[in-house]
């Protein structure tokens, strides 16, 4: 039988006119790492805030590290750490009176707090920051340092909302790294994002939702062979050549090659040796190309592919999500 | 023991952003210079009298001033996120408020000594014995924290930290003026008399007066006794009614 770190059922929430949640389950199992994919106003930090208590939910039960989210908040806080979506540090306290403050918080003596606000500075690669005001902090260091705080009292579980989102990608990979080091130790993770990349690289798991409802939940390998795996762009040397690269790649493609930029073919393939054979026939037909990679779908691709219709920008549903987040 | 922890975080972000000092030393210097030197001389009849009379009142008024700067601080505190992760911990519910509150004692600490020191160095000398100044201040200090909880509820059920500020202005200015602070109470309308004799601030002025330059200085008809009960009581039907409150709103978000 499978033990589940975080349960949930049927969670709705509204704001006023607008439904954040409209009945949402989610699960992961002990240890595991949830992604939870969506877009700007899906729902995701709603149902984040759900399962830390910050936020009562209209209907649905949740339960997270056996403690029930309603019926006993404190032992569920005794077991979360929590890094939002900006991260919270404090921006007046130095990165260890940060990691200190919440040691104390969480009745560590004054020693011990120390002892784990080093050990967490040095693990997060902060312990020459520590001493600085937070205020001095790159994007990525306050990030370190937000999860860190969210690491003190050895939470068994741990949310993560967006925790890249506005980073650069090498910021993006030590993040990254950190959440690897964080599994490996068994902590069982919820990471939201926007990225199916950022999914991907880390997640046991995937749930896809949108307008406060789950529409996929797969395995990351399964979600891409439903998605119709990668895509292949190719960006030919000459313009000229646009229309041989595209019935080149109407060979190698599952579906019909597209043109996402006046000088590139894009098209979805399946498949390990999409690229070698590509790259093969572009050399038969002398193609030069400057550009030629293989990506993962993009968040607008897999809404495409799930729902068989374009991503509204949810622009209104975000504003009330961040409303509702202040309120 | 959660709220002391919160309250040394207070503190030290205070130390660290000394511009939020500004307010509560010159805006008493400020309201001294002006009651004193611009409305005595038409008041009483020379600034002198008046000094002794007003700088009480304008101690009690930067107290109210600096109580109320909390529930604009707690407002932008919410936003950014730092109380989000305050929550997310096992720690009392209302620790961050407390702690709030408890760390703010500095500020009125300074308020109320830069107020007494600008006093001093323009002519004001207390009339009364060290203990009772002590004590004097010891009370404005309880009765600031406890009018603090005003301005926190404020900062719980509004939504910008501008409007908290607005709303603090209104709840500062009656209390205030509405008071024997600046002219004798019985130069005012009967109506409000009436208010002059319920309103606490009135009363705290009243025991600030006896408290520093002797009973001669208070109305006639009031003792020291009789107003500092007058100001206990006012502090705990102030805490009574918005510590709940406030709290109450702060749980409200969850």
């Amino acid at each position: 039988m499978t033990n589940y770190a975080i349960e949930a059922h049927g969670l709705t929430k509204s704001f006023g006119q607008t439904q954040a949640l409209a009945g949402i389950d989610l699960e992961v199992p002990e240890g595991r790492v949830l992604g939870v994919l969506g877009p700007n106003g899906a729902g995701k930090t709603t149902a984040v805030r759900i399962l830390a208590t910050l936020l009562r939910p209209d209907a649905g039960t949740a339960r997270v590290a056996g403690h029930d989210v309603l019926a006993n908040p404190a032992a569920v806080r005794r077991s979360i750490g929590l890094t939002g979506q900006y991260a919270s540090v404090d921006e007046d306290l130095t990165g260890v009176e940060n990691l200190v403050m919440i040691g104390r918080l969480l009745h560590l003596s004054s020693r011990d707090a120390k002892s784990r606000a080093d050990a967490l500075l040095e693990q997060f690669e902060l312990t020459d920051a520590g001493r600085r005001l937070a205020k001095t902090y790159s994007g990525g260091m306050r990030r370190r340092l937000d999860l860190a705080a969210s690491l003190v009292g050895h939470p068994s579980v741990v949310y993560l909302d967006e925790p890249t989102t506005g980073l650069d990608p090498a910021k993006r990979d030590d993040v990254w790294n950190m959440v690897r080091l964080l599994v490996a130790e068994g902590t069982t993770v919820l990471l939201t994002t926007q990225y199916l990349e950022e999914a991907d690289a880390l997640a046991h798991d995937i749930t896809v939702i949108d307008h406060g409802r789950v529409i996929a939940h797969d395995t990351p390998l399964g979600l891409k062979s439903q998605l119709g795996g990668q895509t292949l762009v190719v960006r030919p040397a000459d313009v000229a050549e646009l229309p041989r690269v595209t019935a080149l790649l109407a060979e190698v493609g599952t579906r019909d090659p597209e043109h996402p930029s006046d000088d590139q073919v894009s098209v979805p393939v399946t498949g390990d040796d999409a690229l070698v054979r590509t790259v093969s026939r572009l050399a038969e037909e002398g193609i030069a190309v400057t550009e030629l990679s293989l990506r993962l779908p993009s968040l607008d691709e897999v809404f495409y592919a799930l729902t068989g219709r374009a991503q509204q920008t949810a622009d209104d549903a975000s504003a009330l999500e961040t409303e509702g987040a202040a309120a | 023991m959660d709220a002391l922890i919160l309250a040394k975080r207070t503190v030290t972000k205070m130390v660290r952003n000394p511009e939020q000092f500004i307010d509560v030393t010159l805006q008493p210097v400020l309201m001294t210079v002006i009651f004193v030197f611009i409305f005595g001389g038409a008041v009483a009849g020379g600034t002198e009298q008046y000094l002794l009379l007003t700088l009480p009142a304008i101690v009690v008024q930067t107290i109210m001033f600096t109580s109320m700067t909390i529930g604009v601080n707690l407002n932008t505190d919410l936003k950014n996120g730092v109380f989000d992760r305050f929550r997310s911990l096992p720690i009392t519910r209302s620790a961050p408020l407390i702690g709030a509150v408890l760390g703010d004692i500095v500020r009125h600490t300074i308020a109320v000594g830069v107020s007494l020191a600008f006093g001093a160095l323009i002519g004001f000398r207390f009339h009364t014995s060290p203990l009772e100044v002590l004590f004097a201040i010891v009370l404005m200090i309880v009765f600031a924290v406890s009018l603090c909880w005003i301005s926190v509820f404020v900062g719980m059920i509004v939504r910008s930290s501008g409007a908290v500020q607005g709303i603090s202005f209104l709840v500062v200015f009656p209390l205030t003026f509405g008071s024997s602070a600046f002219v004798p109470a019985d130069t005012l309308p009967t109506w409000m008399q009436g208010w002059v004799a319920i309103n606490p601030v009135n009363h705290v002025i009243e025991a600030m007066r006896g408290l520093l330059v002797g009973p001669e200085y208070m109305a006639g008809d009031t003792t020291v006794t009789g107003q500092v009960l007058w100001v206990l009581a006012s502090c705990v039907v102030l805490v009574g009614v918005f510590f709940p409150l406030a709290t109450w709103a702060y749980r409200r978000k969850i």
